[in-house]
Parts: C-alpha cells; sequence; structure tokens
C-alpha cells in the first residue's frame, strides 16, 4: 500500500502542500517564496508540489526560494541523503554524520545476493534487518510534519508511513512461509528504486541543484514502479491468505471479557480490496502531476 | 460578477442581459462538469451578469437570492453564496444591501455551494438507522448469527437493559432534533449525509452485533457494575437533555441570534459554571456509562472516537465564545471541567 497511499497523500492533501497560512514551526523561516521547502516534503504530494513549484519556478524569478531555518535544512539534508545511499556500518538512531544510505545499501545487497545465488530464495532473510530499521525508521518522516520543517499534513504522511510499516513488519514479518515468493522481490524492488529516486530528488533540491534527470526520473519511474510496486503487494498478501486462516494469527474470538472479535483473514481481505477504489485515483493524480511538472500544462483544479 | 442596480430611472435594460463575453453560462467552465463538480478558472467564479433593476435599497440578501433563482432556478437559495469579494466572507441572508459597503451599483459574487440538504433531514436519518439497526441484532433477526439462534432472545439482564438504554437514546435524540433544537444553519452539503450516516450506522451495527452476540460475556463485576453504569448513563442523559433545553430557552423562535448560556435552576445546567458545552460533556458521559455496562471494547471505541470529534467542536464553539463576548466566564473549559 506504500505507493497507493502516497499516492493519495498526493491526491488530497495537495492543498495542504501549499504554505496557506504558514505552519507552525520551530525555526525562524524568511517570508519569501515556499517553493525550495514543499520540494523537501517527505511524501510524493509535496514532492510533486515541489516539483511543480520547480517548473513553476523556472519560468518565474529564480531567486524567490524560501529558506529554512539552518538546522533544519542540515538535518534534512542528512536525512535524505541518509535514505539514499548509505556506508556499511550504523549503529543507533543518533545524529552522526556517518548516516546510514539504506536503499541504496539495499539495492546493491539485493543485486549482489541474486549474482551470488542465482535465486531470489533467501533474499529477503538476508536484507530483512536492514529494510524494517529503515522503513520503521521513516516514522520521522512524521515528526517532520509535526514539528512543520515540512509542509505535509501529519494525517497524509502518517497513512503513507504505516502502509509501508503494515506490509514489511504484518505481512513480510509475521508470516514467514511467503519471504520466498518472488511477489517480495517485485515490491522490494519498486520500492528501493522508488525511494532512491525520491530521497536524491530531495537532496538535490535542498541543495539547490537539481540535475533534470532525476526529476525526469522521479515524474516517470512511476508509471512502471507504481502498478509493478502494487502487483507485488497484492500477490504477497494474497500468497499469505492461506497461513493466516490456517493459523488463526492476530486474531480474537468470542467469547472473551471485551466482547470484541477481529480477524486477521478479513481484514486482509478488506485491505485488498481497498486497493481497488485507491490505486486509480493515486495513478491518475500522479499521471497530471508529471503533466504539470514535465510538459508545464495548466492543469484546471477544482476551487474549493 | 451580478450586477444590480438599485436606481434604474436612466436605464432601461431588460431585466437580464449577458455579458459579451459569452463564457456566461458556460460560465467560466462552470458548464464543465468534472465528477459532477463544477470547475472554474483560477479564482474567479462564475461570470455572470445579470441586472435586476428596481432593487429597494433596503432589501435582504436573501430577497436578492430568491431574484436570482427565478433566473436561475437550478441554484435555490440555500446552495447560492454571495459575496463582495471573491475570496471573501458570504453575506448573511439578514444582511441589508444599503447597510453593505456599496456604492450605487453593486457587485455580488455568486458560487454555488452544491446540492443542500437540510438539517433536520441528516439528523432524522442519522438517528433512525442506529435505533432500527440496533432492533435488528437484538431480536437476532436471520442471517447475522447462526441460524439455530434466529429470533432467540439472551439470557443476560444486562442485553436486554443495554437495548433499552440504547434505544431510549436515539428516541430521545430524534424528538429534540423534532421539537427541541433551534438550528443555525438550514442546510448542509448533500455529501454530509453520506458520511455522517456511515458513521452512526456503521458503528451501531459493529456494537449491537457484539451486545447481542449468543456468546457475549457479561460485565466482570456483575450487577453492581451494571447498576453503577446505568445511573451514570441515566444521569447523563438527564444533563443532555436539560442542556438542551437550556440553550433552546436562550434563543428565540426563529431567530439565530447567540447569547452566553447560564446556569438555571435546574441543577444539571450548573455544569454551565465549568464548561462551555456541557451537551458534549454530558454525552461523553453517556457513552462511558453505556461501555460500562456493556463491558464492550467496539462501545469504548466508539466513545473514543466521539469523545475526539466533541472535543475539536467543543474548542470551536468555545473560541466563538471568546471571540464573540468579551465578558465571557474564564473559568469555563470547552468540554471537560478544569482540563480540556
Amino acid at each position: 500500500m506504500g505507493r497507493l497511499t502516497e499516492a493519495a497523500a498526493a491526491g488530497s492533501g495537495s492543498r495542504a502542500a501549499g504554505w496557506a497560512g504558514s505552519p507552525p514551526t520551530l525555526l525562524p523561516l524568511s517570508p519569501t517564496s515556499p517553493r525550495c521547502a514543499a520540494t523537501m516534503a517527505s511524501s510524493d504530494e509535496d514532492g510533486t508540489n515541489g516539483g511543480a513549484s520547480e517548473a513553476g519556478e523556472d519560468r518565474e524569478a529564480p531567486g524567490e526560494r524560501r529558506r529554512l531555518g539552518v538546522l533544519a535544512t542540515a538535518w534534512l539534508t542528512f536525512y535524505d541523503i541518509a535514505m539514499t545511499a548509505g556506508l556499511e556500518q550504523f549503529s543507533c538512531l543518533s545524529l552522526r554524520s556517518s548516516w546510514d544510505y539504506r536503499w541504496l545499501v539495499l539495492a546493491i545487497a539485493m543485486v549482489r545476493f541474486y549474482m551470488e545465488k542465482g535465486t531470489h530464495r533467501g533474499l529477503y532473510k538476508s536484507i530483512q534487518k536492514t529494510l524494517k530499521f529503515f522503513q520503521t525508521f521513516a516514522l520521522l518522516e512524521i515528526v517532520h510534519c509535526l514539528i512543520g520543517i515540512v509542509p505535509t499534513s501529519v494525517i497524509v504522511t502518517g497513512v503513507q508511513v504505516s502502509s509501508r510499516i503494515f506490509m514489511v513488519w504484518l505481512i513480510t514479518h509475521s508470516i514467514k512461509p511467503i519471504q520466498n515468493e518472488e511477489s517480495v522481490v517485485l515490491f522490494l524492488v519498486a520500492w528501493t528504486v522508488t525511494e532512491i529516486t525520491r530521497y536524491s530528488f530531495y537532496t538535490f533540491s535542498l541543495l539547490d541543484h537539481l540535475p533534470y534527470f532525476i526529476k525526469w526520473a522521479r515524474y516517470n519511474f512511476f508509471i512502471i514502479l507504481y502498478p509493478v510496486g502494487v502487483a507485488g503487494e497484492l500477490l504477497t498478501i494474497y500468497a499469505a491468505l492461506p497461513h493466516v486462516k490456517k493459523t488463526g494469527m492476530f486474531s480474537i474470538r468470542l467469547p472473551n471479557k471485551y466482547n470484541v472479535s477481529f480477524d486477521y483473514y478479513y481484514f486482509l481481505l478488506i485491505t485488498m480490496a481497498s486497493y481497488i477504489p485507491l490505486f486509480p485515483q493515486l495513478y491518475f493524480h500522479m499521471l497530471r502531476q508529471r503533466r504539470k511538472v514535465l510538459h508545464g500544462e495548466v492543469i484546471v483544479e477544482k476551487d474549493d | 460578477m451580478k450586477h444590480y442596480e438599485r436606481d434604474d430611472s436612466s436605464r432601461n435594460q431588460s431585466s437580464l442581459w449577458h455579458s459579451s463575453d459569452s463564457s456566461l453560462l458556460k460560465g467560466g467552465d462552470s458548464g464543465r462538469k468534472d465528477k459532477g463538480e463544477a470547475v472554474f478558472l483560477g479564482q474567479e467564479l462564475t461570470s455572470l451578469r445579470l441586472c435586476f433593476p428596481q432593487v429597494e435599497p433596503h432589501a435582504t440578501i436573501a430577497e436578492i437570492k430568491n431574484l436570482f433563482t427565478k433566473t436561475h432556478p437550478q441554484w435555490y437559495p440555500a446552495r447560492q453564496s454571495l459575496r463582495l469579494d471573491p475570496k471573501g466572507k458570504s453575506l448573511k441572508d439578514e444582511d441589508v444591501l444599503q447597510k453593505l459597503p456599496v456604492g450605487t451599483t453593486a457587485t455580488l459574487y455568486f458560487r454555488d455551494l452544491g446540492a443542500q440538504i437540510s438539517w433536520v433531514t441528516v439528523f432524522l436519518t442519522e438517528y433512525a438507522g442506529p435505533l432500527f439497526i440496533y432492533l435488528l441484532f437484538y431480536f437476532r433477526v436471520p442471517f447475522i448469527y447462526g441460524h439455530k439462534y434466529d429470533f432467540t432472545s439472551s439470557r443476560h439482564t444486562v442485553v436486554h437493559l443495554a437495548c433499552i438504554c440504547h434505544s431510549f437514546h436515539y428516541i430521545k435524540r430524534l424528538l429534540e432534533t423534532l421539537f427541541v433544537h433551534r438550528f443555525s444553519h438550514g442546510t448542509m452539503p448533500l455529501r454530509n449525509i453520506f458520511k455522517n450516516c456511515t458513521y452512526y450506522w456503521g458503528f451501531a451495527a459493529w456494537m449491537a452485533y457484539y451486545i447481542n452476540h449468543p456468546l457475549y460475556t457479561p460485565p466482570t463485576y456483575g450487577a453492581q457494575q451494571v447498576k453503577l453504569a446505568l445511573a451514570i448513563f441515566v444521569i447523563c442523559q438527564l444533563g443532555n437533555f436539560s442542556i438542551h433545553m437550556a440553550l433552546r430557552d436562550l434563543r428565540p423562535a426563529g431567530s439565530k441570534t447567540r447569547k452566553i448560556p447560564y446556569p438555571t435552576k435546574n441543577p444539571f445546567t450548573w455544569l454551565f459554571l465549568l464548561v462551555s458545552c456541557p451537551n458534549y460533556t454530558y454525552e461523553v458521559g453517556s457513552w462511558i456509562g453505556f461501555a460500562i455496562m456493556t463491558q464492550c471494547l467496539p462501545v469504548a471505541l466508539f466513545s473514543l472516537v466521539g469523545f475526539t470529534q466533541m472535543t475539536i467542536w467543543a474548542k470551536g464553539k468555545h473560541r466563538s465564545y471568546l471571540k464573540e463576548f468579551r465578558d465571557y466566564p474564564p473559568l469555563r473549559m470547552p468540554i471537560i471541567p478544569f482540563l480540556l
């Protein structure tokens, strides 16, 4: 659901991304145009708006950029670089300068594994610690929104991050038999490429040096990556269903003291069904954003 | 832009003419429907020029809305938002034309608020649903529980008591909607009814399913727990009703005036000393009582969600009281005395 909810963020939150009514922030912000800051947002929605403002920027006054406080910029730069590429060692969640760039490491680890072993079996096991740590750490993005250094709505980012965490912890981590499914590799590849592109995009935007090809990548890769990622996620959940039903995991049955019940199996079915309304909305929203950013089309939006 | 002229002695125009730009009833793309919503270019709304000669200076906005509806029947008055500035606030129906900052020609901007539905209709629908749905589960109508349980009755007293409380609550709400409440607004957007009904009906079904389930487990502390919970529930229902009556008495029939509510002789209204919206306080209390009575987690969750929503409303109401009244009692909190 990662990509789905990201785009949902894009769809519903595209207004929220603007600095209409300055968001609360701990740091002094100079009252200039919000475009630069908009690119730092950690969700597609803001990225696209950032991209949009990028495009707008090219045509209008290039000098007008919003400046975040130095501390916030430094932190976000670390965070984005950290998410993109990486050094091999990391210890704990501290602000060490040798931050861990896990997504690139993940990508490299996956490629190496496949080249050595020739199979995807055992791949998940070899990268799982990194993946789990890394994807869980994305919770920090919610904090970014809460303290206001990124102009996305907290709810939007929260939903996005939650769905990724759902996939990693509640499906692949908890349901061991499906870890060797091909579909797992499918969404891992999709996530990895997307995240590397996205965080590179943010990093370069933050540093005010955005090579066109990164922007191009960010707004074109999704065309393949979204459906691939969604397919991977859905197939994985589908493969997990028999195991869930057999073991009755994460479920509560009646009778019990609190008169409640929960069936994880039906919960998963409903989750899968929810992709049907959500995915097309997100996908078409991203397509529209792409037209706006890359081709400078003027899209008439609903006036609210 | 809709023009209207107050003094038409020199102008002898027909009462309706279109501007030269024929973006008129295409109205700056208002004709184009995108998922049922009108799309407007930029911030400019419908580019509409109407001339209403011979409108009295003391005409109200409500009268102008009626005039507008005559020429554009699809936009009934409840759907119209008229403003002096496209980005400004909506003008109120009671505003009188000559008191507005307009010259001899007033330019008003129109905005379509979308299909509207009356508050009373929404309330009646959203409250009738839970009443009916709960009873379906209580009587164990077929296809909910296994067939051997069809139309059977629970052997626990608390289940019958819960049905009475739940039904009483919603009947009270229906009656209050019909006879007690005085609404500030006549209508709300149509899509609200779907959202609200999903919430109320969905939660009612979820709660009712467990309380009336053949495998229901009665409260751990037995009759003591039920009696205590029932007391809380009854007190809060009486409190809630008292507050509704007190608020009604603040406002004369048909008016939309706002005054600071104060405690009356009724002890339940003394909560006004500590709280701006004691009706919400009592409502949360009722549901907590019901949750303790049934010892059912879905009820607790419903109470929590309701509490969250009512807190948001209470804070908003509190803020607008503070803005409107300089002498607002400082001791009062929005919903929970001293805390929230």
